[in-house]
């Protein structure tokens, strides 16, 4: 057969010609069992994977879609910019560096000691403190940073906690009936250890917008 | 013929303490060498070190740079890094002396010698030493200075060797057999030998001895060459950290000289193995001159840290040359004393060392009395196989071997006796039967046990081997029987009985086929290809040349058990070099804790917290730690030269102990030394 | 349940299921890269790429198969990145630009995964499954190939046969890669991850604004990009983005999943070699560095050092909010110390310290476990050095698995040591001192530094994963970054590939009590040392710069 050239005696020193021949025949059958692997690796595996991801698991398989009244209005894995200035009313999101577009979904990257991240966080913190009517102490990490994603579905519970009464007041709900919602869309660690708990924002605000009409 | 040499004493002690310990290095000695250490600063001879000629371009540098731009700390810096340089020549330049004078008094006995060539048709001519070539014939007499090495080929003459053994004593050298080797230099003293020369003018072992005390044909064993390749590659990266660190300095504000990059580099890169490497390798061959062993190469030292079996001949390295009288068998019907006087009485005009053991033996059990009148004494004869004594009265006493004596005595075997004979073969020994005659008839009294005598502490010494992963594997024309009995009582491993050269050399052959690395000792021309074969092979001094010629190594004091030192030796050597490599890494983590903050502490204030030697300023801190960096060499010369102590012990403990003093006392010595180097030197720089 | 008790639950659920698979997985695979028998399908395909599976190939040859093969990937990702306008299923996205496309090609080809672009506005499915998935198969099957060649010439005894690359490179993938990827990118699916050949879809969303979801073949890509220590990301970004790592339960899993074989081959190399304590020893070593990088940065991370952590809270900038403190620490310290490089969060928002580790850990010369197969034969690497100096201090001359390390070893092993360090200082070296490199750093001072010595430390030693914030489209990093990748890819490969030819041709020296023992803790103890030691005394001045400045201002 062509390739696999069996040891080669040590002592010779292989010329720069047959080194060159040596690495174009090699080439070739590299060539060849690249395009077998590719049909493999690169067709086969991934479209199996998703015929039997499809017939098993459904649509958790095509990102969780969301839908409002019958309409798609996006993803349960994919948060959206609810904030102070677009959702007096609801619940808000974190930080995104992205402002949740998936198109471009990034961290800030700022680093530890940096004067802008450190300022944009005392401001988030003011910011959100007025917001809710709390103190700047009581506002929870997770809502003055930026996700790592851009597009983080979910806050914490404590963030969620503190915007209760507000999204209370805004809706014709009463402060009872908010927490509850709150709590039906706080989900604890995976496992009961894995991670942290978390709210589902985005599934939250449309519940809170059924409940309110 | 008169006498042999006699065999050198048996030692006992352990081979850490017989390895001479160095006489402490004074300080005489240090200065002494100034002037070769500096005369070594011309980098043609520094080109071989990359480590050290990285610091002369640095000293040539920081020069230039102290000299266009002079300050104090750029000239304290430039000052140092050229001690720098000296110190590390100077470690090579003292290990060398410590050859020189040897080499001076050996080449005193090298002088320009008349030979009195030897014709083929018998006709002598006088001819200068140095125009001999091997296949001479030359005669020297008494008085006279063998002109070259070689074999004697006719005659016996007795021989001042002192001058390449140090050892007063004559030696006999005679033609034939393993005791015809003479070295050129050394000095006939009686009588006449027709010497056939076997090593060309310039080559001979006179001329072997002056280059290797001297270190001149000194070259990088394969060890020296893979370690000095580690070494190159760090410094090639503490080169590239330091040049890269100039654009980041730059970056962080925080811009560095020329001459403290320099600095940093001279510190972080490993001087200090860098610098004794050489003197290392030396200092171990001087150790082996010191214990008399000339090793041919230095490749030959490091095989030995590796040998993994030891081959050593029985007579005259496990045992004492010679059987001893251990016991008496009395007959039946005979008592203990008689058969003690008999035997002694047969035994007191016998000079061999049996016959002395058997009068001792008999004299420790009680017996005395001189030669009784009128005895005539009977000498051994190959034809009798007995030796004995006729009393006046008429009483005839023999010893010899037993079918000798029972054919003297007559009559049948006793049982007893045939017991006692197979009894004391089979436990390794010689039975010696005693019997008498005298006008009623002969009787055998009984046997005396003549067995082979272990040297003392041999049990500890193979223990020790043991404990260093070597087997030891004993050479004996013995039968199988005999040679295990003696295997079991010196605690060797395992033995070749009944061994002939082929076998030994067979055994080698089979031992190194397996991966494991064979020493061993040998004398005869026999034993030529056996000790060209093994990886270690030290000829006795007083064998043939073809011994010598053949093994890597010659043993000046022709003692066997030589063997065990040279292998602590050889590890000691490589020890040595892998200590003082991780004490010069580790040496670097201090460095980095002085130099470090000093560089940039001025851009990041908090990197203040890694002064953690809270060094007086940052030039204090620099100048410091390249003080500390130069005076470490020096600190070190000594123990490069002793080597580090090397204990028998398994390889995880040595490795434990090692790693503790130099791996650990790497990191906190220069902590130390350091700070105290500041202390002195940071009130000076502010003045 | 706690914060700190669930996240050392955490940690011990990882270590455990890992200790669970060890022997059962090592061994299988250790059965695998020796059996003798080839199946029908492998021979079939042996046929078609025309190779004989009977022929044996010394060091050259087998490192004549790797480039040779690596070659060929290089050019034909290239093509696919920038050609892949043309080809189907690329949602009509154009080719990458020629400098970007070469990055790529060789980031994918060297195991690095290096991203100078977003996935999801770059890249069309075909590139992604037929060009990067493939990659990032056959990527990984090379060094555990290579890895395993190494393996096996401790075994030699006087005869240089390595093996057969081809044989290596078929059963790898199709028998270990293939059915691991298989089974756990279905578990993904079944988390949420995405697995769908859906088109892009603009949604209204509740407040009436738009977002664009994409979608794609992204389980199926997630789980061979942990698994082959890839990390690639499908998304910008990466294991951050839900549709790569929906829940905590997927990112504990994919931390196992990139942990799974580095850890595992210490198994087959013990199997292989007929020592499995030599086995352990290894595994202990890796797992101890692992363990202490991970102590460390948790330290940091989880009591929110930094300005910014201590302003907000706790260290949330750049994480995820399901994800937390540990669950990303523990993501971040696994994947810089297997050469993945995947990350769940944003390494450049860590805290000084946490940031630092993971720096640190890349610096290692990834053997925390290393990636796939170069943990392994990088381990191996400093291991004989460690013997090198360690062994002297025995009195012997020193030798690893009965194999003397002389001259011809010592060469290449110091060449190897060299090379990655050696790429990374002058990488930074040359890339500070250039004006322009203060633009593309996304933070100013020693952070800003710190990012342009990640992305060197990153290419140089194939990790991937990065200090984002730094602009790296600039052909200036593109061509500098893809040659640290290349170089510090195969310039180590072929030193190992020479180091296994000169070892097998050796014999082997048998083991007595002067040798000293390399499958104790005392070695394994040593190796780390050395590990650090080197790791340290070579980038000391650069992180006193970085990290450690930040770290004490």
């Amino acid at each position: 057969m062509t390739t696999t050239t069996s040891s080669t005696p040590v002592t010779t020193r292989p010329s720069v010609a047959s080194l060159a021949t040596d690495l174009l025949r090699q080439g070739w059958t590299g060539l060849r069992a690249l395009l077998v692997l590719t049909v493999v690796l690169g067709v086969v595996y991934p479209v199996v994977v998703w015929a039997v991801g499809q017939l098993a698991f459904g649509d958790r398989a095509d990102g969780q879609l969301v839908q409002q009244d019958g309409t798609v209005v996006g993803s349960a894995l994919i948060g959206q910019p609810f904030d102070a200035e677009t959702a007096p009313g609801l619940f808000h999101s974190r930080p995104s560096a992205g402002g949740y577009d998936p198109l471009a979904t990034a961290p800030s990257n700022l680093g530890p000691s940096d004067p802008d991240l450190v300022r944009s966080i005392e401001q988030r913190r003011a910011d959100v403190a007025r917001t809710n009517g709390v103190a700047p102490s009581a506002v929870p990490p997770d809502a003055v940073t930026a996700s790592g994603s851009g597009v983080d579905p979910y806050v914490s519970p404590a963030y969620a906690a503190l915007q209760v009464e507000r999204v209370a007041e805004a809706s014709d709900l009463t402060v009872g009936e908010v927490r509850t919602l709150v709590a039906e869309h706080t989900h604890g660690r995976s496992l009961g250890f894995l991670g942290d708990p978390k709210v589902d924002v985005l599934q939250l605000n449309l519940a809170v917008l059924a409940a309110g009409r | 013929m008169t006498t042999l040499t006699t065999p050198p004493e048996p030692t006992t002690h352990t081979s850490s303490k017989r390895i001479p310990t160095q006489q402490g290095l004074t300080g005489r000695q240090l200065v002494a060498q100034l002037v070769p250490a500096v005369r070594k600063l011309d980098p043609r001879h520094l080109w071989r070190n990359p480590v050290v000629l990285i610091v002369w371009l640095g000293s040539v540098l920081t020069t230039v740079l102290a000299i266009a731009d002079p300050s104090a700390f750029a000239i304290s810096i430039a000052v140092w890094l050229w001690l720098t340089v000296v110190f590390a020549n100077l470690a090579e330049a003292v290990a060398e002396g410590r050859g020189k004078a040897q080499a001076d008094s050996l080449r005193a006995a090298r002088q320009d010698s008349v030979a009195r060539l030897l014709g083929t048709d018998g006709v002598e001519t006088q001819v200068a030493g140095t125009e001999l070539r091997p296949g001479d014939r030359v005669v020297v007499e008494a008085g006279e200075v063998v002109p070259g090495d070689g074999d004697v080929v006719e005659g016996v003459a007795s021989v001042d060797e002192s001058a390449i053994t140090g050892e007063s004593a004559p030696v006999i050298r005679e033609a034939g057999g393993d005791r015809s080797a003479v070295t050129g230099g050394t000095t006939v003293l009686s009588d006449r030998i027709v010497v056939e020369i076997t090593s060309a003018p310039g080559h001979t072992f006179l001329d072997k001895m002056i280059a290797l005390v001297e270190g001149a044909s000194r070259r990088k064993t394969p060890n020296e060459i893979a370690l000095s390749i580690l070494l190159i590659s760090l410094t090639l990266v503490f080169l590239l950290a330091v040049a890269s660190l100039a654009p980041m300095a730059r970056y962080a504000g925080a811009p560095q000289s020329t001459v403290v990059l320099v600095a940093l580099l001279v510190c972080l890169i490993p001087t200090t193995i860098g610098a004794l490497l050489s003197a290392i390798g030396i200092a171990g061959m001087d150790r082996l001159v010191r214990v008399n062993v000339l090793a041919m190469s230095g490749r030959a030292v490091e095989a030995a840290g590796d040998v993994s079996t030891l081959l050593l001949d029985k007579t005259g390295t496990i045992t004492i040359g010679n059987r001893q009288a251990s016991r008496f068998v009395a007959m039946p019907g005979v008592g203990d004393d008689e058969l003690r006087d008999a035997a002694r009485l047969s035994s007191l005009a016998d000079q061999t060392p049996e016959g002395r053991s058997i009068v001792t033996l008999a004299e420790e059990q009680g017996g005395s009395g001189g030669v009784p009148q009128g005895a005539e004494f009977v000498e051994f004869t190959a034809q009798t196989r007995m030796s004995g004594i006729d009393l006046a009265g008429g009483r005839l006493v023999r010893k010899g071997a037993a079918s000798a004596v029972h054919r003297w005595v007559g009559g049948d075997v006793a049982p007893e006796l045939a017991d006692a004979v197979d009894e004391i073969s089979e436990a390794g020994g010689t039975p010696l039967v005693v019997a008498e005659r005298s006008g009623t008839g002969g009787r055998v009294l009984g046997v005396v046990h003549l067995k082979d005598v272990v040297k003392d502490g041999m049990r500890e010494r193979f223990d020790e081997l043991r404990r260093m992963g070597i087997r030891t594997v004993m050479i004996t024309g013995d039968n199988p029987k005999t040679a295990k009995a003696i295997a079991d009582e010196a605690g060797v491993d395992d033995f070749l009985a009944e061994a002939t050269p082929e076998d030994k050399l067979a055994l080698i052959r089979e031992e190194q086929a397996g991966g494991r690395m064979v020493a061993m000792t040998g004398d005869g021309t026999n034993d030529a290809p056996a000790l060209a074969a093994a990886d270690v092979g030290v000829a006795m001094n007083t064998g043939t040349s073809a011994a010598k010629e053949a093994g890597n190594m010659v043993d000046l004091d022709s003692d066997p058990t030589k063997l065990i030192d040279v292998v602590a030796i050889g590890k000691q050597l490589l020890i040595t070099r892998g200590a003082l490599t991780t004490f010069s890494i580790a040496n670097d983590v201090a460095k980095y804790f002085a130099i470090i903050p000093a560089m940039f502490v001025a851009a990041y204030p908090g990197l203040d917290a890694l002064n953690v030697m809270r060094l007086g300023s940052p030039e204090s801190a620099i100048l410091s730690a390249v003080i500390f960096n130069a005076l470490v060499i020096v600190g070190l010369i000594p123990l490069a030269l002793r080597g580090v102590a090397y204990r028998a012990a398994s390889a995880a403990s040595v490795l434990n102990r090692n790693l503790l003093v130099f791996g650990v006392g790497g990191v906190v010595v220069p902590f130390l030394g350091i700070k105290l180097i500041d202390l002195v030197v940071s009130p000076l720089l502010s003045l | 349940m706690g914060a700190t008790a669930a996240g050392l639950l955490t940690i011990l659920a990882l270590v455990g299921v890992l200790a669970l698979v060890y022997r059962p997985l090592g061994d299988y695979m250790a059965g695998v890269l020796t059996s003798t028998r080839h199946s029908k399908v492998e021979t079939l395909g042996y046929r078609v790429i025309g190779v004989d599976p009977e022929g044996r190939q010394s060091a050259r040859g087998y490192a004549l198969s790797v480039v040779g093969f690596s070659v060929v990937s290089l050019v034909v990702l290239f093509a696919i990145l920038v050609g892949q306008s043309v080809l189907p299923f690329s949602r009509g996205l154009p080719g990458m630009p020629w400098d970007m496309a070469l990055n790529t090609a060789v980031s994918f080809v060297t195991n690095t995964n290096w991203q100078s672009y977003a996935g999801e506005s770059t890249l069309g499915w075909t590139a992604q499954m037929a060009g990067l998935a493939v990659q990032n198969f056959v990527s990984a099957a090379v060094g555990i190939a290579v890895a395993i060649a190494l393996v096996r010439a401790f075994t030699r005894r006087r005869n240089d046969d390595l093996g057969n690359f081809w044989v290596d490179l078929v059963r790898i993938n199709l028998r270990i890669l293939l059915p691991l990827a298989l089974v756990s990118a279905l578990v993904l699916v079944g988390l949420g991850a995405v697995q769908s050949f859906a088109p892009d879809r603009v949604v209204d969303t509740v407040l009436g604004g738009q977002q664009t979801l994409t979608f794609g073949p992204v389980a199926s890509q997630e789980a061979i990009k942990e698994l082959g220590t890839n990390g690639g990301g499908f998304f910008n970004a990466n294991s951050a983005h839900p549709f790569e790592n929906p829940t905590a339960l997927s990112n504990l899993i994919e931390i196992f999943l990139l942990l799974l074989i580095p850890v595992c081959l210490t198994r087959t190399f013990g199997t292989m070699i007929g020592s499995r304590k030599h086995g352990y020893a290894v595994l202990g070593a890796m797992t101890f560095l692992w363990g202490a990088m991970l102590t460390v940065a948790l330290v940091s991370e989880v009591g929110g050092h930094g300005d910014s952590a201590r302003a907000a809270g706790a260290a949330m900038e750049g994480k995820e909010t399901q994800l937390g403190t540990w669950a990303s620490t523990l993501f971040a310290i696994s994947t810089t110390g297997t050469s993945t490089g995947a990350v769940n969060s944003a390494h450049d928002s860590f805290t000084p310290v946490g940031g630092g580790a993971a720096m640190l850990n890349m610096m290692f010369g990834e053997v925390s476990p290393g990636g796939v197969g170069a943990g392994l034969y990088g381990f191996l690497i400093v291991a004989v050095l460690a013997v090198f100096v360690a062994g002297l201090m025995v009195g012997r001359t020193p030798e690893f698995l009965g194999k003397k390390i002389g001259t011809t070893e010592m060469t290449y092993v110091a060449l190897y040591t060299l090379a990655s360090p050696a790429l990374v200082l002058i990488g930074v070296g040359v890339a500070i001192a250039m004006p322009s490199s203060a633009d593309a750093m996304g933070n100013v001072g020693g952070h800003g530094f710190s990012e342009v010595v990640y992305a060197y430390t990153s290419a140089a030693n194939n990790n991937g994963s990065a200090f984002g914030g730094i602009t790296v489209t600039s052909t200036f990093f593109q061509l500098t970054l893809a040659a640290a990748m290349l170089l510090g890819r195969f310039v180590p490969i072929l030193l190992v590939l020479r180091l296994a030819g000169s070892l097998a041709r050796q014999g082997t020296v048998p083991t007595t009590a002067g040798t000293l023992p390399t499958h104790t803790v005392q070695f394994a103890a040593l190796t780390v040392g050395v590990i650090a030691l080197v790791a340290g005394l070579t980038f000391f001045p650069t992180l006193s710069l970085g990290p450690i400045a930040e770290a004490l201002s």
